[in-house]
């Protein structure tokens, strides 16, 4: 189910140079999974932004972006209380049904968001989670904390200033996982999709519409032609592949 | 409130009519409101066979407006008959414009012979105007004896009313229209959308990966109604007006320029539920307008212009 829904912001946390932690107070009732997104109506912008759910209850839902353009910045300025239109809920969002020994969840930059409540999810049903968090540089990291209180969380940066050295690929040892839920930059997701680990990514494609009538946001899948925004975002390994 | 109009022959409930390409084939928006309150839809632009479109990006945000260089993503003429049709019927009682696309007369000919037998097409829409497909498209659209030539030869295997879609990346908008007319169709829909580009300033790069795309939202309106005035001045067929349409209030403005009716496209994408509002808010602006009746609306621009 789609709606056009009004919601409060009650919060708009800073949490690095450029990423902020909104909270938004309405109604969550047309979530169902972890990985599913809204679509945000900004004054003066004609299409809307997709954000990831990084987290909802029944009174309202927590979203975390990076500043990258206007959108985002012109969100960053928002104070508790204004009003903030989106569209809830878009996409399929990660099943969280598939039984596996030992799970990693690996996101890379902004593509953490969407794997904390899948982590909690994951967690309440007692699996073995891992999480593998990439970013560029120490100074880009945030929720770690978060992560850590739910599952052992490892750091990798591609500088070095934190963690391992390298690449979120590099955290994971031969073997060591029999599933993977991913989201993140796009040479990430192929990186994992190499490992040749069954799992399920998260993909991101610039959208007009977001519910799936617009064939904007189209990709190839060994299953023919998905639209990331309806049938995605997330897509599985086996039809990526 | 009647708000009724006849497009010569063709009766609808009401003049608001989602446009191709920003619909699909209707099903998504089913799940959102019921879409029998509509006048009818035109379904996304159909060819004979199947194709994936063009490569990724494929939309851009501009000034009060955006680009898209889809390059008619569809599953073909016999998949949107054998599998779309009979899930729309299911949740639609009215009828459909069939828009369809093609790279040849042959191809035209053929998705538009498959498309205009169905009960659920009350007519079709011939899209020369597509400016994102490398062969044919705009191509016919911007030549008026090409657009001509096609026009006849889908008149001839089309089993319904036949509207001709038209572009606006053209020097003389009215020439063409007459032309089609001239060979046969029943009437006009237009603008498709106006070819343009969108750079990022930091990498130099275009937005889209296919660099030239099709600029349609509120940017365009005053481009599209001077167009839709233009034509519907010079033909006798009706013509329904689009490009830019957010609100009751520009259905009247597109009406007194002289659409029989409107075509509702990129808004749906940003407020899916804006056609809903629109059919709901059309009483009240009528009203506020002192007008009676929608269809004295129609072409009232040139009656009071003197
Ligand atoms: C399904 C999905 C989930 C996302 N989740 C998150 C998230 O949780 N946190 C987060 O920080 N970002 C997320 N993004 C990316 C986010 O949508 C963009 O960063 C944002 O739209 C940029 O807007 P802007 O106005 O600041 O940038 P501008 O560059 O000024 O935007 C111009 C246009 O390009 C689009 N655009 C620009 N970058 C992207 C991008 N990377 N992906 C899609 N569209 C883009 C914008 O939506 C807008 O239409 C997600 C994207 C998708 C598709
Ligand atoms: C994403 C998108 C896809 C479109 N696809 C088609 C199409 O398949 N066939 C067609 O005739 N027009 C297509 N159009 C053009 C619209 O039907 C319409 O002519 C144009 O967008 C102007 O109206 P608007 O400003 O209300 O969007 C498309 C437009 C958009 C934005
Ligand atoms: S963004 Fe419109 S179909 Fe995905």
């Amino acid at each position: 189910m789609i709606k056009d829904v009004i919601y409060t912001i009650s919060s708009n946390l800073q949490l690095n140079s450029s990423v902020f932690e909104m909270r938004l107070d309405g109604d969550t009732a047309p979530l169902n999974k972890s990985g599913q997104f809204i679509d945000i109506a900004l004054s003066g912008k004609y299409l809307r932004r997709p954000i990831s759910v990084c987290d909802y209850d029944e009174n309202g839902l927590t979203i975390i972006y990076k500043v990258v353009g206007e959108g985002t910045k012109q969100m960053s300025n928002m104070q508790k209380g204004e009003k903030l239109s989106a569209l809830c809920a878009l996409g399929n969002g990660f099943d969280d049904s598939v039984t596996a020994k030992k799970i990693a969840l690996v996101g890379g930059g902004v593509g953490l968001p969407p794997l904390y409540g899948l982590a909690k999810r994951l967690k309440s049903q007692g699996k073995n989670i891992t999480v593998l968090a990439g970013f560029n540089t120490a100074a880009d990291m945030y929720y770690i904390n978060e992560f850590s209180s739910l599952a052992p969380t490892r750091v990798a940066t591609a500088d070095g200033s934190a963690g391992t050295k390298g690449f979120v690929t590099a955290l994971m040892d031969e073997g060591e996982f029999d599933y993977f839920y991913a989201c993140g930059p796009e040479p990430m997701l192929n990186a994992l999709l190499k490992t040749g680990l069954d799992g399920q990514l998260s993909y991101e494609a610039r959208m007009a519409c977001g519910f799936g009538v617009c064939m904007g946001c189209s990709c190839k899948t060994k299953l023919g032609a998905k639209r990331i925004c309806k049938d995605g975002p997330v897509m599985t390994a086996k039809e990526m592949r | 409130m009647d708000l009724s109009v006849n497009l010569g022959g063709i009766k609808l409930d009401n003049p608001v009519i989602p446009a191709s390409g920003t619909f699909g084939y209707g099903l998504e928006f089913a799940e959102l409101y019921d879409i029998n309150i509509l006048g009818s839809f035109s379904i996304k632009g159909t060819t004979l066979e199947p194709r994936f479109g063009n490569p990724l990006p494929r939309i851009a945000e501009t000034p009060s407006g955006m680009l898209n260089s889809v390059g008619l993503q569809n599953p073909g003429a016999e998949a949107v008959v054998k599998e779309y049709f009979p899930r729309l019927k299911k949740v639609y009682r009215k009828k459909v414009f069939a828009n369809v696309g093609g790279h040849d007369e042959e191809s035209y000919v053929a998705a538009a012979e498959i498309l205009s037998k169905e009960d659920i097409v009350c007519a079709v829409e011939l899209n020369i105007s597509c400016p994102n497909v490398k062969a044919g498209g705009m191509a016919f659209g911007t030549d008026p004896d090409k657009a001509a030539a096609i026009t006849a030869a889908v008149k001839k295997v089309c089993r319904k009313p036949l509207f001709v879609k038209l572009s606006p990346n053209v020097t003389s908008v009215k020439d063409i229209a007459l032309k089609v007319v001239d060979a046969g169709a029943d009437g006009i829909t237009l603008i498709n959308t106006l070819l343009g580009m969108a750079v990022d300033w930091k990498t130099g790069r275009a937005i889209t990966a296919v660099p030239h795309a099709g600029l349609s939202g509120a940017a365009v309106k005053p481009v599209a109604l001077r167009m839709v005035h233009e034509v519907a001045s010079a033909v006798s067929v009706p013509v329904i007006g689009m490009g830019g349409i957010e609100s009751a209030k520009d259905v009247l403005e597109f009406m007194s320029v002289g659409a029989s009716a409107v075509m509702v496209g990129s808004k749906n994408l940003t407020d899916p539920f804006i056609c809903k509002k629109i059919i709901e808010d059309l009483p009240a602006v009528l009203s506020e307008a002192g007008v009676q009746d929608i269809k004295s609306v129609i072409g009232r621009t040139d009656r009071c212009a003197k």
